[in-house]
């Protein structure tokens, strides 16, 4: 095995010795560890390809918006007159000072507090005060707000700085079928991206990539949450020895099927409502929805059975979005976005909201039993000289899926996935898609 | 209002943050109401926490599944569970009728695990129901100051 230290990694990092540091079946620890290869992924992943922003529900009309992140870049999310979406890098032209420190809200313009230049919607210069003293040295169509190219798929808001970069669609592939499928948890409502849990933890941000599509570790961490639920839930949550599988969907993105029959929300509606949605399904009725819009509705409140890993920073998963922030190369900031269905009946919704506070977030069962697990691999991961990370299982069931390499539902099929698009950026092989 | 008054509210109230950091997490449940609300609000300014997220919004059920879950030892984030030390201060009582005691205080909770200390402040609005001897929570609302902002892993309760 070539020998590659975890620390005092060359600054210098040539595209050969990156490439070196990940392979078909695992990668050198020093991914998680060295603040050269962090600065490297911000230039060559955050910057050049396309990165989710927020969700079209999040900025409904006119002037709404939200302060997101592309990378450690602090970006505003705006819907402007024209309904267009605009995804502006949240600094003034003049001095750098971010125009905005709002997380969402609605306005007509954003106004530096520093010195007062205002922008539009667009991110277009409008005015600055006292303009006399630039003579004509202040050239205000050079000097708008730095636009990011936005595309967007299924309501789901992309951005990049990089301009000749393939369409959102191509980046996608065939990613946007599973993110159809995910959105039939509206269950004929619209999506609606409501509050989010938010949460850091001392470790790595791909240590966090690879948990979406990790089932193994399901019933290991999560044993706590398995006892607090239904058999019935329990069951079906167990599905390591089911009948899922992993699949590699090309650039970096993956899909775990943890619950096949729940893949189309829409499909064997005749199916048992399961016991834990019993009452709600009575109260659906006995506030007179039809039989077919009730059991589709139970069947949204659980979410789907799946969840798509979408390289670098947001997966759909199950009932949520779930985005991931790098800060440093040892902190990531995670937000769990729970998801209603807008202007569904109420009881769905709350219900939902319910499940949701279960699971996730820091008082949750499920999420700090995730990041105690993530933690424990960054602080191990700072020992051993020449270690490795291992990513080898399900390898000897891969076979050719749908769209990609597919294997059990706990092999490591998706951070492969992942850890070769990584690669492809790393080395600069992967520009434009 | 009678400083003996003030004395019960806050007698109790302190019982209930001693009870939290010595770990009797049973007896805890004891001084609830069965139809009682334990509630940490993500939203500062949102009192509609039914149709909202929140951190927590547990009823009976899911205050005796949250206790369980830290006796357990089936969860790597709360074995060891961490220590606690606590302070309530700046008591002031909004709202007393023979039926019902409402009373807003400060909390002040430091938190140690594996090396690590963190410090969480919060106003703990509580509505109380009057017994014969002492009290019942019927709603304790916990409002983190940074609740809107981010949080690490909390394995305990607040």
């Amino acid at each position: 095995m070539e020998t590659i230290p975890v620390t005092n990694i060359d600054p210098g990092l040539s595209h050969k010795a990156i490439a070196g540091l990940v392979r078909h079946d695992r990668v050198h620890t020093s991914l998680y560890t060295s603040p050269a290869l962090f600065e490297l992924e911000m230039e060559r992943i955050f910057s050049r390809t396309w990165v989710w922003v927020a969700h079209e529900s999040e900025v409904p009309e006119p002037g709404s918006f939200k302060s997101s992140f592309v990378g450690t870049q602090p970006v505003i999310v705006v819907r402007d007159r024209k309904r267009n979406i605009n995804v502006l890098l949240n600094r003034c032209r003049h001095r750098a000072a971010t125009v905005c420190e709002h997380r969402r809200g609605k306005t007509n313009n954003f106004v530096c507090p520093y010195h007062g230049w205002g922008y539009g919607l667009d991110g277009s210069l409008r005015g600055v005060p006292h303009p006399e003293s630039y003579g004509d040295a202040l050239d205000k169509a050079e000097l708008g707000m730095v636009r990011l190219r936005t595309e967007s798929y299924g309501g789901m808001i992309f951005a990049t700085f990089q301009e000749d970069i393939a369409p959102l669609s191509d980046f996608l592939g065939p990613a946007k079928k599973w993110i159809d499928l995910f959105m039939k948890q509206g269950a004929g409502y619209p999506i609606q991206a409501t509050q989010a849990h938010r949460f850091r933890f001392p470790g790595n941000w791909k240590i966090q990539l690879e948990n979406t599509t990790d089932g193994y570790h399901f019933p290991i961490v999560h044993k706590s949450f398995l006892s607090s639920v239904d058999k019935q839930t329990e069951e079906m949550l167990n599905f390591v020895d089911g009948g899922g599988y992993v699949e590699d969907l090309g650039n970096g993105h993956s899909v775990m099927v943890m619950i096949p029959d729940l893949v189309d929300l829409e499909e064997n509606l005749e199916a048992d409502i399961p016991e834990r949605f019993l009452s709600l399904a009575q109260a659906l009725r006995d506030e007179g929805h039809e039989e077919m819009q009730v059991r589709r509705i139970v069947r949204a409140v659980g979410g789907s059975g799946f969840n798509l890993n979408l390289f670098p920073n947001v997966a759909c998963s199950m009932a949520f979005f779930r985005v991931l922030q790098p800060i440093s190369v040892r902190e990531t900031e995670i937000h769990h976005v729970a998801i209603e269905m807008k202007g569904g009946p109420a009881i769905a919704n709350r219900a939902r909201l319910r499940l949701h506070e279960h699971f996730q977030g820091p008082m949750g069962f499920g999420t700090p039993d995730d990041a105690e697990a993530w933690e424990r691999v960054q602080r191990g991961a700072g020992s051993g000289d020449d270690l490795w990370i291992m990513l080898n299982r399900g390898l000897p069931g891969e076979r050719p899926g749908a769209d990609g390499p597919r294997s059990d539902v706990s092999a490591e099929t998706g951070m492969r996935a992942a850890y070769q698009q990584w690669k492809n950026y790393m080395t600069e092989g992967g520009q434009g898609v | 209002m009678s400083a003996q008054r003030i004395n019960e509210v806050v007698s109790f109230l302190n019982l209930e943050a001693d009870m939290l950091d010595q770990g009797e997490f049973d007896s805890w449940l004891t001084l609830w109401h069965p139809d009682g609300r334990y509630i940490v609000p993500i939203e500062p300014h949102c009192d509609d926490f039914e149709n909202i997220l929140n951190f927590a919004f547990d009823d009976d059920a899911m205050r005796r599944k949250r206790v369980q879950r830290l006796y357990s030892g089936e969860s790597i984030s709360t074995t060891p569970r961490a220590r606690t030390i606590r302070m309530l201060a700046r008591h002031r009582i909004l709202a007393d009728t023979p039926s019902r005691l409402e009373v807003r205080c400060a909390q002040s909770l430091w938190e140690y695990r594996k090396g690590k200390a963190q410090h969480y402040v919060a106003d703990l609005h509580y509505q109380l129901l009057p017994q014969p001897e002492g009290f019942l929570i019927e709603r304790k609302v916990v409002r983190l100051l940074n609740s809107d902002g981010y949080l690490s892993s909390i394995g305990y309760i607040l």
